[in-house]
């Protein structure tokens, strides 16, 4: 009954907010059923179709997972933005300083040159590292004075945005390139894409091994939050913070380290943008996959099998955007963003959904 | 640096500001009942969408003003609905709103105007008119002084405010209920019914700041204009102290950080020759509110009942 609740409520929210944005297209004068179809039936084709939308959904399992485990502590991390931006910085300047150079960067020297063995895991930690701080500010700051995280993780989202920029302007552009991004990074950073080890897969398709990492931190959030201790306390504070601390668990820590996870989390998207992407650090990448993050860890119910279920259905909305651009009248890719904003609305308020489910006889009327 | 400091930047504090105290207001009805109000973002761009457009078709900027304020209250009322009836977390709401709104109005704008995500431009004589228009003659400097009458409104609307808010039953009411709603339920308050006020008042407000930025500031709706504004005026909200002339002030502050940004560009040197990196002056009001949120100027108290849905004792 509980797992069936579990399913029910995210299921109802997605069909729900389907329904409400088919309204949308009919009416901007459109089909919604042929948008629909475009919108999710895109997806499934091999291998461009499947590999896009892992490729796709790899940011939004980290940022999910990121935005999930700071909810289990009864905190709410709407700065996973700026966390995957300063780790993605963080990755590209290893990137760029610790291994033998990109023929196209003749502007960014290096301190040594590390062979990719060991560069690449040092760019991981890097990424991680860094998202640590980033997120490990606000709980800093609430832990120490109170001040609330929501408010802190917005502006230092902004923050991250103005100083990275910064950086990338005055001192790793290379000179004269229009393009806000950085030097490109040494080749030994890079992360080998999937297609080298699946046949069928082309190398063009950017599906990476950080695909592989999203499913193990997939599975080592759900070890640590229901398998291990600190797991217990940090749930145990989202629960009940005044009976967690009762019961001899320093709430401040838990704020702190939960935070500070979930920066990690977040910055580990820097590993797929710029070791297995884009082997560089680029101003404004970030489809809004930290705020996305916040609707794959609602509708994955703060649970990692959720979130990654969840990363897979948005991934698909924003590889299907594509096609609705194209194939459409009158419907532009807009619609995703528009999709998971109602999504994100309806999850929150489900308490909606109650009253008509208690009528069908699919809710037991007990507990409200 | 006398290029820097002229009557030029005053001028565009005010302009800049405009938005951002009208939002921040907004802000300011909503939490005072109680209500977190993260969605500023989203209701301004909902009223400068809905200005453009409307304006586009009916040719009157009046118009265009009065749907973009009925526009913001209506996104108000979902969220308030949500959030009062249906007790949903008030920041995730907030951030559905937002990304909504980032979405649907370049949908409509696609369909209507056959675009990706912008208004077509409106002719000057159909904008917001500025305050110079009103006068008989043509002053020599009226081009660098030149404020919306919709800057000379937010002024007033923050005083009304004041009055409000501290002179009238209904400010009293609605600064209990986010204080204490327990208590002012016990003294008859009907505490949702403020909070239904308070967030439905905050997207009016956001409307019309929404409806300076697209039909006032500029001709046209562009994607996404709102460009982080709605979080300005949140962190104005915090470091007014949830007052309104404070937050004015605060709002005044942050809109000449950018008003200086802008003045600046390419005109300010380091001794050495450099450029000013723009981007400091950007972090301005958000590292503020961080020092002002950790109490090290001054305590920022939030309204104690701010973001808990109130359930009545059966």
């Amino acid at each position: 009954m509980k797992l069936f609740k579990e399913i029910l409520f995210p299921l109802i929210a997605v069909v729900a907010a389907f329904i409400v944005g088919g309204i949308v297209i009919l009416i901007i004068g459109d089909s919604p059923i042929q948008t629909y179809k475009l919108l999710l039936g895109s997806a499934f084709s091999w291998p461009d179709g499947i590999g896009y939308t892992l490729f796709n959904a790899t940011p939004l399992i980290f940022t999910g997972l990121a935005v999930a485990v700071a909810f289990r502590c009864g905190l709410l991390n709407i700065g996973a933005e700026g966390q995957l931006y300063v780790a993605a910085f963080a990755a590209a300047w290893v990137g760029m300083k610790f291994g033998a150079p990109d023929p196209g960067n003749t502007f960014v020297s290096q301190i040594v040159h590390l062979p990719g063995i060991v560069l690449v895991p040092l760019c991981c930690i890097a990424a991680i590292v860094a998202g640590a701080i980033w997120g490990g500010i606000p709980g800093l700051l609430k832990a120490k004075f109170g001040s609330h995280e929501v408010i802190n993780t917005i502006m230092l989202n902004f923050i991250a945005v103005a100083l990275l920029s910064y950086f990338t302007q005055y001192h790793y552009k290379v000179p004269g390139d229009p393009i806000m991004q950085t030097a490109p990074t040494s080749p030994s950073s890079n992360l080998a894409h999937l297609g080298k080890f699946i046949p069928g897969l082309p190398a063009r398709i950017p599906l990476n091994l950080a695909f592989i990492l999203a499913i193990v931190a997939c599975i080592l959030v759900y070890i640590f939050l229901w398998k291990t201790k600190w797991g217990y306390e940090m749930r145990a504070t989202g629960a009940n913070p005044s009976a967690a601390e009762y019961g001899g668990i320093s709430i401040r820590k838990q704020i702190i380290l939960a935070m500070a996870i979930s920066g990690g989390l977040a910055g580990m998207v820097g590993i797929n943008e710029v070791l297995g992407y884009r082997h560089r650090y680029y101003d404004g990448f970030s489809a809004n996959y930290g705020f996305v993050g916040i609707a794959v860890a609602l509708l994955g119910r703060n649970h990692p099998v959720g979130v990654f279920l969840a990363a897979i259905l948005f991934a698909i909305l924003l590889r299907g955007g594509i096609f609705v651009d194209a194939f459409t009248m009158h419907v532009s890719k807009d619609i995703v963003d528009m999709l998971q904003g109602i999504v994100i609305v309806f999850v929150a308020a489900e308490a909606i959904f109650r009253g008509p489910l208690k009528q069908f006889g699919l809710l037991k009327k007990a507990k409200v | 640096m006398r290029q820097i400091f002229t009557l030029q930047l005053l001028f565009s504090t005010i302009r800049l500001s405009t938005p951002l105290v009208l939002a921040a207001l907004g802000g300011l009805y909503s939490e005072r009942s109680g209500v977190i109000n993260i969605a500023l973002e989203g209701l301004l761009l909902a009223g400068a969408f809905t200005a453009a457009s409307v304006t586009y078709y009916a040719h009157s900027p009046w118009v265009g003003l009065g749907s973009a304020i009925i526009a913001g209250a209506a996104v108000a009322a979902i969220i308030a609905v949500a959030c009062i009836r249906y007790k949903a977390d008030q920041v995730v709401t907030g951030t559905g709103i937002n990304i909504l709104f980032i979405g649907l109005p370049a949908v409509l704008s696609g369909a209507l105007f056959l675009s990706s995500g912008s208004t077509p431009q409106i002719p000057r004589e159909n904008l917001l008119p500025v305050l110079s228009h009103f006068l008989p003659f043509m002053p020599a400097w009226r081009i660098f002084t030149d404020v919306s009458i919709i800057s000379l409104l937010a002024l007033v609307i923050v005083f009304v405010t004041r009055y409000v808010l501290y002179r009238t039953p209904f400010g009293l009411r609605l600064r209990a209920v986010g204080e204490n709603p327990e208590a002012a339920d016990a003294a008859g308050v009907a505490v949702n019914r403020m909070r239904y006020v308070g967030v439905i008042l905050s997207g009016a407000l956001a409307g019309i700041g929404g409806a300076y930025l697209s039909i006032g500031q500029s001709s046209l709706f562009t994607r996404n204009m709102a460009a982080g504004r709605g979080f300005i005026a949140l962190a104005a909200l915090i470091f007014g102290k949830w007052r309104p002339v404070q937050t004015m002030l605060a709002c005044l502050l942050f809109g000449f950080a950018d008003a200086l940004t802008i003045q600046m560009q390419g005109v300010a040197k380091l001794p050495s020759g450099e450029d000013i990196p723009v981007q400091f002056i950007q972090m301005i009001p958000y590292v503020v509110t961080i020092v002002v949120l950790a109490g090290f100027i001054g305590q920022s108290r939030a309204p104690k009942a701010l973001g808990t849905p109130y359930q009545k004792e059966k």
